[in-house]
């Protein structure tokens, strides 16, 4: 191992009542590395990245972002160590009260203190990057398809340039060609700005496209991380159920078998 | 038997104590980050021109028909003893120090309450909050101090322009139909109205605007459960504002008393 990595999470559990979403997982961003998370539906993935990013408060475990621990520090600090980070969530959270190029240009106004037209400007750079045109700009986010509306997001994650970057499952909803649009621009950000990237994905091509290591979560635990090119001869049985998309292996399902 | 009945009772009282406390922080919140900056003009314009100017109409209505009707109560009350001079005085005390502050604060509590509730609730359900939280926006001072703020000022405004509203509706019924001498009725309404008459009734105004705002973005804010939970916190705003407003004005009656 080389340097610290980017983001650290120790045994990090999270319940809601009696259902435990995380158990004791422990997973590490490196620095400038895509690090692509799969996983069963309902398995925790969206949780974790909340923890990490404070919105939700595991009740142990410990989160390491450049070598600092999150957990446990005032909002303020807490806000300040959110200026390196974006976030593309699952289901966009586009505010619906601002037209989409001041959602993209969000964080360079509000967090940045940009003005308005040099904002307006980069937001605008932005969306071409995701596929949408300049006339997009004044709509409401109201009115965009869920694959329009997913892609602002990910325009608005990435306006500010950030060190870190979270995507949750940023191409679910898209055709294949704008997939692979995104995922290029995915593998771009990592490659080409150096930023360091979480993404969740349930497409195994398209993990195995942008991940220089791929992990899986199973019943909120970490139960194999490897480099991306691993993942057909993983030698894990959860793995290997996972990528075939078989019905028989250890991952259980409840569902009813006839 | 005995035992549950208790352990009902214990549950009760405790879930009232925790949402009581919930309350009082959320409170206590609202009013600090009033005081911390950043100050997001642009939204409060926004929040004074919905909170204020778009319910003028609906107070105005109410304040004008509200003193039709004092005028016609109160001259059937006051000619039994031969006090008809008594009109003018009495509607306007009870318009200014009563009337209209707390019809005004429970037509913006139906009219702006519903509202907040409903749009902060939505946010919160498509995780528009969190999507502040991750570009370093405070919800706080993003959401809560732009509106609880415009209320605290607009709704002693609207309350002015209803005392002025209220006065006319009871001149017009007084002179038109109940045959007032119309130089005389102007007099009495004059004569015998004290300065602290009006204000009062603005102070009142004030608290209420603070009380309907606060619940307003109180319930939507920790609105939870998708489109069923934010009309429930949209109903549990004006409950609560109603409530509120009305226990709150007995109290601010007998402070202000003298
Ligand atoms: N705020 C919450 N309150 C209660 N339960 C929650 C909350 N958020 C998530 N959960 C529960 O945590 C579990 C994991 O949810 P999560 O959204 O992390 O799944 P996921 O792995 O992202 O699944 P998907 O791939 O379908 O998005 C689910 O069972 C969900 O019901
Ligand atoms: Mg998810």
């Amino acid at each position: 191992m080389t340097a610290a990595p980017k983001i650290s999470l120790k045994n990090v559990s999270k319940s809601f009542g009696d259902k435990h979403v995380l158990n004791n997982l422990s997973l590490d961003v490196r620095e400038g590395e895509s690090l692509v998370v799969i996983g069963g539906s309902g398995t925790g993935k969206s949780v974790m990245l909340k923890c990490i990013l404070g919105l939700l408060e595991p009740e142990s475990g410990e989160i390491y972002i450049d070598g600092q621990q999150v957990l446990g520090l005032p909002r303020a600090e807490r806000e300040k160590s959110l200026l390196k980070t974006g976030m593309l969530f699952q289901y966009a959270a586009l505010f619906d009260s601002l037209p989409v190029w001041e959602n993209v240009a969000f964080g360079l106004m509000q967090a940045h203190g940009m003005k308005r037209p040099e904002a307006r400007d980069i937001a605008i750079e932005k969306l071409s990057l995701v596929g949408l045109g300049s006339e997009m700009a004044g709509k409401s986010p109201a009115d965009l398809s869920m694959g329009m509306q997913k892609r602002v997001g990910l325009a608005r994650a990435i306006a500010t340039n950030p060190e870190i970057i979270f995507f949750d499952e940023p191409t679910t909803g898209l055709d294949p060609i704008m997939g692979d649009v995104i995922d290029n621009l995915i593998r771009d950000c990592t490659k080409r700005l150096g930023a360091s990237t979480l993404t969740i994905s349930h497409d195994m091509e398209s993990a195995q496209k942008i991940a220089d290591r791929i992990a899986l979560i199973y019943k909120g635990s970490v139960v194999w991380v490897g480099q991306a090119d691993q993942i057909e001869d993983s030698g894990n049985p959860y793995v290997e159920q996972f990528v075939k998309g078989d019905i028989e292996g250890p991952i259980e399902l409840d569902i009813l078998k006839p | 038997m005995e035992l549950n009945f208790l352990a009902a009772i214990g549950r009760v009282t405790l879930r009232f104590m925790g949402a009581v406390g919930h309350l009082t922080l959320f409170t206590i919140q609202a009013v600090r980050n009033i005081f911390l900056p950043p100050f997001y003009m642009r939204l409060f314009l926004r929040q004074l021109m919905s909170i204020g100017y778009y319910s003028l109409p609906v107070v105005g209505l109410t304040a004008l028909f509200t003193g039709m009707v004092l005028a016609l109560q109160i001259y059937v009350g006051s000619s039994r003893f031969n006090a008809e001079s008594a009109v003018a005085t009495i509607v306007v005390i009870g318009l200014t120090r009563e009337l209209a502050p707390v019809l005004s604060g429970l037509m913006v509590a139906g009219r702006v309450g519903a509202a907040i509730a409903a749009e902060i609730g939505t946010m919160r359900v498509t995780e528009q909050i969190d999507a502040l939280v991750t570009l370093s926006t405070n919800p706080f001072r993003y959401l809560v101090t732009p509106r609880v703020l415009a209320g605290v000022i607009t709704l002693p405004m609207l309350v002015l322009v209803g005392d002025i509203v209220g006065v006319a509706g009871g001149y017009l019924v007084a002179t038109e139909s109940l045959g007032f001498n119309p130089s005389s009725y102007i007099k009495n309404t004059f004569d015998f109205l004290e300065a602290r008459d009006v204000i009062s009734g603005l102070i009142k105004a004030s608290v209420f605007g603070f009380i309907v705002t606060l619940m307003g973005c109180y319930h939507g804010f920790n609105s939870t459960g998708g489109a069923q939970g934010v009309g429930r916190a949209t109903t549990n705003a004006v409950v609560s504002s109603f409530i509120l407003i009305l226990v709150s004005d007995y109290f601010l009656t007998v402070l202000l008393l003298d």
